[in-house]
């Protein structure tokens, strides 16, 4: 049994674990202290306990000055209490002296209702700014393709560090400059377009305000969708249909794939797609790709590259080893490439009119869709990426009723997928979707139990064996860029052993990405929209992405061979670059 | 070894090197050669004597006489005169303001009279940069003792029996810090030396550097055989280059005697000692900050706990002491812990030293036992207030130390009693002010200083402390009202009550306190307009923070 103590806070008494701090032992009694700069996201393992806003400051006994609830053991016979005037003053003076330093624009603010610093600062009844003066001001960096920092509006509780530096171990950003001076930022202040940021966007994940956020484009998307000579198709990652129902009021992990399909046609898009055709196309070029390097003695382990963030990551931090992973483009701008080539020369449309929206969980892919070697003929493949929350805001902005919306299929062709596709949005997803279809590509057998389990869960880094009839394939799985990080110093190291790894840069996979609902500090969340990923893929009919008989298809009447095929080749490949570290 | 029958020592300290103290050592050697008298008497390049005011110092040993404020004009006279015939120079003496008197002999000047050298004990005595200096003075005795006789605990009960606390500022007992870092298990344990000295005009840490250095290192070792710890690492600010320069040459001749590396004493204990700079952010005396600067990190603190005994550099258990507290060890070693806590108070024992400055006729470094009043330290040691002016308070312990008034100068001082008055211990700095100092512009002035060093980690140091100073300018600018004085005492107690660490803890010291003990002054200035001491401009000048409405 564990160690426990008895504390009391605000006179009731509570028996609570030993290492509890006095935030948790609050919880435990039912008392809640406010919080800003703490952040504890239990199984995705991010802790951020920097105590630096002091907005948790209780009484304790015996002690002369406050103490922050966040970062205070508890310790046998503690008396707290949250509720003496002294404690709420002090709170309260914490938040005003924020404010005080912070722009004033709500209204008109990205995070509008949905900040963090706004609703504490209703929360504790701050009616007045008593202590007003100098008010930083700087210039706000827009110099990447992904995210925009607004220094203004950031209050230094420094969770983009602990994930940028501890989960994502880019080291992007941290503190510069001292006292009231202090920003965060890249070394020397450098725009974020001049260093080696992946744009994970785990950052704007855990911001509290909108000190990071992504890099908007609604207005783009309004603008194409009203030219009357473009024809804009969409496409939506497996991610979103759990996760957007949040933004609605819907229970987190509700599945709204129907609504999404009606929602995006109600907006006037021509035609709704789904990623998930581009997901299971990935499968096709990858499976074959992975039993190519099996057979043929080419490198590996073979590393999955849906993820662009973990693509950048290798190419910044691990130059040297821009060959392993595998040369397929993400299933997204695979999707593009189809729908400008494909369907383009099916529909007879001209593909310089088409225009690729992608809604996506992720931030990462606005750089991605933005990366020249993509393009063909100076067409991109996909012209417009913006996030599940820029589709929730912009369903909001055309009145559409969410919730009273018909359950709608996709659009034909590029509107079927199966439940391997479905997956790609969790971590362990990839590389079981590419099991599925490697199993039976190799042992020429039916795959009658579908459910690699083993694959499965929310642990950082994941080994399992998959018997394929006599040949073992040994696969590593990892989310959260730390984690990638220790997986590519072992096979840097030649202490790997696998022979395929799937790699995601956020933590759970896309269902935790940076363009998410925010999840306001509840991995809970991040749980239930992986189990709604799993509920998916069980409700499908076709649950192997090599049986979707759009893609069968597009293969036979186009692409050829999967890997082989000359234009299979040229348009689903990519290369990757050794890139500067900065 | 040779033997002289005199010698000269010639001060080394950094203020009196700057006052061409180097040049002079080289006159005198020459000068003597010239007589004659090189086998006979030596020059000594000692440490800091503590009176830098009155340098450079000469001082003429066995006979006692000191000679202050001498010139490299005057080595020919000082040789020809008092080596030679034995006549002391009298222009060359000290002359004691209160007396009119000219004193020869150094323990007979006031301004020593009542100091108690333990932890200065061998500045200005013997050469820093020679450890046969050093061995001579019982130098590495203690560390032997330890080595051969005693076990880690008995070491570590001896520092708890003597009543040692950090010197640094915090004052948390030494030997139970090294019996937290002792009792955490681990195979790598550190020793840090924390010289990141920042307090303004204070130089203890400093002069017991350059002054003693082997005295630190001796201390060091003695503490890592006592909690586990085969590594020491000095943080010293790059400022003190001097310092640098003698730790580097003790750590080269202490390796070289084999009191640091493999096997010290023939012993199973080994330990070194590496140095790191800091950069002078004042932040980064706090240990947790210190620790993450030595780390490569960012200069700023942690949330305590964990402490650095059970987590300190690179995660492991770690003991940092400030280089007083270190400078004390050996003697509490060899004289035994109750010859120690004879000395000082009920809490506090020992002697402290401060950086007595300000409005004193004896500016310099002093030594002295904790209990000993304000008002001695002020008077018989400081020699008084300059031109006769009013006393009107004393401000102790640094940048965000509280002012004391006159009233209080008869309390006995130790680290009760002053927090107990509004101020600190602190690592020592005292500052005087006469009647001709205003207290809002003081006040204004140190938070000037905590603001700009405030390292932006938490809310209440950050804005805070910005606000404060803010509400201060308004107020010396004449712009002052009620509401600001209200304003400036609500959130100079949250800043204080709130903040992450030591500096922010207590960076509205000087505000809280003189607003106590000068509310009066305070007054003037908000209802009117008006600043008593003539200090504040008081609008007559545009002011340069105006916040906006």
């Amino acid at each position: 049994m564990k160690e426990t103590v008895k504390v009391t806070i605000n006179d009731k008494e509570v028996e609570v674990p030993r290492e509890y701090t006095i935030l948790n032992a609050a919880v435990e009694a039912g008392i809640k202290i406010p919080t800003l700069c703490h952040l504890d996201l239990h199984d995705l393992k991010m802790v951020n306990r920097t105590a630096s806003c002091r907005v948790c400051m209780v009484e304790v006994e015996q002690r002369p000055n406050l103490a922050p609830a966040c970062a205070t053991p508890v310790n046998d016979g503690m008396v707290i209490r949250t509720d003496s005037l002294r404690a709420i003053r002090a709170r309260r003076m914490a938040v005003e002296l924020l404010l005080s330093n912070h722009p004033t624009d709500c209204l008109i603010c990205q995070r509008n209702l949905r900040c963090e610093l706004q609703a504490l600062a209703k929360e504790l009844n701050v009616r007045e700014i008593k202590y007003t003066g100098k008010r930083n001001k700087y210039h706000l960096d827009t110099s990447s393709q992904a995210v925009i920092k607004n220094q203004d509006k950031c209050i230094l509780c420094r969770r983009c560090e602990t994930a940028c530096n501890e989960i994502q171990t880019c080291g992007i950003l941290s503190a510069l400059n001292r006292g009231f001076d202090t920003i965060v930022g890249p070394a020397f202040n450098l725009p974020m377009a001049e260093t080696s940021c992946t744009y994970c966007g785990q950052c704007v994940a855990v911001c509290p305000t909108a000190a990071l956020t992504e890099v908007f484009h609604t207005h783009k998307v309004w603008e194409e969708l009203h030219k009357p000579d473009k024809y804009v198709v969409v496409q939506v990652a497996p991610a979103i249909r759990v996760a957007l129902g949040e933004l609605f009021g819907m229970e987190p992990g509700t599945i709204v794939t129907g609504k999404l399909a009606a929602a995006l046609r109600r907006m006037g898009f021509d035609q709704v797609y789904d990623t998930e055709f581009g997901a299971d196309v990935t499968i096709m070029e990858e499976a074959k790709e992975l039993i190519h390097r099996l057979e043929n003695g080419g490198r590996l382990p073979m590393l999955t590259s849906c993820c662009p963030a973990w693509v950048s990551f290798i190419e910044h931090q691990f130059p040297d080893m821009v060959d392993v992973p595998s040369t397929c483009k993400s299933p997204h701008i695979m999707f593009g490439t189809i729908a400008k080539t494909y369907l383009a020369e099916k529909m007879g449309i001209d593909p310089k009119k088409m225009v690729v929206v992608s809604v996506m969980p992720c931030v990462t892919k606005k750089a991605e869709a933005a990366r020249t070697e993509l393009s063909i003929d100076d067409n991109d493949n996909v012209d417009i990426v913006i996030t599940t929350r820029e589709l929730g805001d912009m369903l909001k902005e055309a009145g559409i009723d969410f919730d009273k919306l018909p359950d709608e299929d996709f659009d034909h062709p590029l509107g079927e997928s199966t439940g391997a596709a479905t997956i790609f949005g969790t971590t362990g997803g990839v590389i079981e979707a590419a099991m599925r279809t490697a199993y039976e590509w190799i042992t020429g057998e039916t795959l009658e139990k579908v459910d690699f389990k083993q694959l499965r869960g929310m642990k950082g880094i994941r080994e399992a064996t998959v018997d394929l009839k006599g040949q073992e394939i040994k696969i590593g799985i990892a989310h959260g860029l730390g984690n990638a990080r220790q997986m590519l110093e072992d096979i840097r190291n030649g202490k790997s052993e696998f022979h395929a790894i799937e790699i995601m840069a956020c933590p759970g996979g896309c269902i935790g990405g940076g363009g998410q609902p925010y999840h306001y500090g509840n991995d809970e969340i991040v749980k239930k929209r992986q189990e709604a990923i799993y509920k998916e893929d069980e409700r499908k009919s076709i649950r192997k992405s090599h049986e979707n008989p759009e893609v069968i298809k597009l293969y036979e009447e186009y692409l050829g061979e999967p890997y082989y095929g000359e234009r299979a080749h040229n348009l689903l490949h990519t290369k990757f670059e050794a890139k500067e570290r900065i | 070894m040779k033997r002289y029958r005199s010698h000269i020592l010639v001060c080394g300290g950094t203020a009196c090197e700057s006052q061409e103290s180097r040049e002079m050592i080289g006159k005198f050697e020459d000068e003597l050669k010239k007589t004659g008298y090189s086998e006979e008497v030596q020059v000594v390049k000692t440490g800091c004597f503590g009176f830098c005011e009155k340098g450079p110092i000469v001082k003429i040993h066995p006979d006692h006489v000191f000679y202050v404020e001498v010139k490299p004009e005057d080595i020919e006279e000082i040789v020809k005169e008092h080596i030679i015939k034995g006549r002391i120079v009298q222009r060359l003496l000290y002359e004691e303001p209160t007396l009119e008197k000219k004193i020869e002999e150094q323990e007979k000047i006031s301004f020593y009279h009542k100091q108690l050298r333990i932890a200065l004990r061998n500045c200005g005595f013997i050469n820093p940069e020679n450890i046969e200096e050093y061995i001579a003075e019982n130098g590495y005795l203690a560390l032997g003792k330890v080595l051969t006789e005693m076990t880690p605990e008995e070491v570590i009960q001896t520092v708890k029996d003597s009543g040692l606390r950090g010197r640094g500022g915090g004052g948390f007992p030494t030997g139970y810090k090294w019996e937290l870092t002792y009792r955490n298990k681990n195979d790598v344990k550190f020793i840090i030396c924390n010289a990141d000295e920042g307090d303004p005009g204070a130089f203890m840490d400093r002069s017991i550097l350059e002054g003693d250095p082997h005295s630190v290192l001796e201390a060091m070792a003695i503490a890592g055989y006592a909690i586990g710890a085969e590594k020491g690492y000095i943080y010293i600010r790059a400022e003190y280059p001097l310092a640098i320069q003698r730790l580097n040459i003790a750590i080269e001749q202490a390796r070289e005697y084999g009191f640091l590396g493999e096997k010290i004493f023939n012993s199973d204990f080994n330990f070194d000692i590496e140095l790191k700079y800091g950069a002078g952010a004042f932040v980064c005396g706090e240990e947790t900050a210190l620790i993450n600067s030595v780390e490569g990190g960012r200069g700023e603190p942690n949330a305590k706990p964990p402490f650095p005994a059970e987590s300190g550099l690179w995660d492991k258990p770690t003991s940092v002491n400030n280089v007083e507290t270190f400078a004390n060890i050996p003697q509490i070693i060899l004289k035994g812990p109750a010859w120690f806590s004879r000395v000082g108070t009920e809490g506090s024992k020992g002697t402290k030293v401060f950086a007595l400055a300000g409005k004193v006729n004896n500016v310099g470094l002093v030594e002295v036992p904790m209990g000993i009043t304000l008002r001695e330290i002020i008077y018989d040691i400081g020699g008084g207030i300059r031109d006769n002016k009013k006393f009107k308070a004393v401000q102790t312990g640094g940048p965000s130390g509280g002012c004391i008034p006159e009233e209080y100068l008869d309390t006995h001082i130790d680290y009760e009693t002053l927090k107990e008055i509004g101020s600190m211990m602190g690592s020592g700095g005292m500052i005087v002010m006469d009647e001709d100092n205003c207290m809002v512009n003081i006040s204004k002035f140190y938070l000037e200083f905590t603001e700009d060093e405030s390292c932006g980690k938490c809310t209440p140091c950050r804005i805070g402390n910005k606000r404060l100073h803010e509400i201060l300018t308004r107020i010396t600018n004449g712009r002052g009202t009620e509401e600001d004085l209200e304003n400036l005492k609500s959130l100079g107690e949250m800043v204080k009550e709130s903040s992450l660490c030591g500096l922010g803890q207590s960076s509205p010291n000087p505000v809280l306190s003189t607003m106590k003990y000068f509310a009066e002054e305070y007054h003037e200035h908000v209802v009117n307009k008006k600043c008593p001491a003539g200090v504040c401009s008081m609008g007559k000048k545009k002011a340069t923070t105006i916040p906006k409405k």
